[in-house]
């Protein structure tokens, strides 16, 4: 299992679920209507280091971060 | 230094603390970089999430592009809520020559904008309002909508 977290201003709870590569999570986010206005924006993160490629390994016990669109200051 | 407060920040201590911590530390250049919460549009103040773990690496990774340099990095953002011309946010360099500091500052300031995991929200009415409009995607935003 791998838990995947939705930060900032996406009011949704931890999600658990089976996931062999990020390809695996982005097909069930897809899926979900509450993801449709943020996932096109979001950047992803594993165990908080922000990655670029849906074919990264994921790992039991493995976090996966959404980040929406950020404006600090 | 990378510092996090709940609710505004002290501006003068924080100016201060920083100028005596390097006071000796033969820098030619000390170039802060105060934000503050302006009164525009009808908004209360502004409140921020700040998500710790990845502003920390974003921060070393700052660090250590500006140690070759000679400079040295100092940064202070509030969590929660910042009324009305408090401020949110200082960002310091510290550089033997002005030219390194006064260039990096404006590198970091303007790359914090960017990429720094922080979410601002307008208080307004008594609600805590998503800054949608004003925020902007990370690099590399997008990856799990695409049909890679």
């Amino acid at each position: 299992m791998i838990t995947v977290e939705f930060l900032g201003p996406i009011q949704k709870p931890i999600l658990s679920m089976e996931a062999s590569t990020l390809r695996d999570v982005a097909e069930v986010l897809r899926q979900d209507d509450e993801m449709a206005q943020w996932i096109d924006s979001c950047a992803v993160a594993v165990n908080d280091t922000l990655v670029s490629s849906l074919d990264t390994v994921l790992k039991e016990g493995d976090k996966v971060s959404l980040l929406p669109p950020v404006c600090g200051g | 230094m990378l510092e996090l407060h709940d609710g505004a920040l002290n501006v003068p201590e924080i100016l201060t603390r920083w100028y005596v911590q390097e006071s000796a530390s033969n820098y030619g250049a000390y170039i802060p970089f105060v934000g503050t919460v302006r009164d525009e549009d009808g908004i209360e103040g502004l409140s921020f999430d700040v998500y710790e773990p990845i502003l920390t690496s974003w921060f070393d990774a700052w660090v250590a592009k500006a140690a070759p340099l000679g400079a040295k990095l100092k940064m202070a953002h509030s969590r929660g809520d910042v009324l009305l011309h408090e401020s949110s946010y200082i960002a310091a360099v510290f550089s033997p020559k002005r030219r390194v500091a006064l260039e990096t500052i404006d590198a970091f300031v303007e790359d914090f904008k960017a990429s720094a995991p922080i979410w601002k929200y307008d208080l307004r009415d008594g609600q805590r309002l998503y800054a949608r409009d004003r925020s902007t995607a990370i690099a590399g935003a997008g990856l799990l909508g695409s049909a890679q």
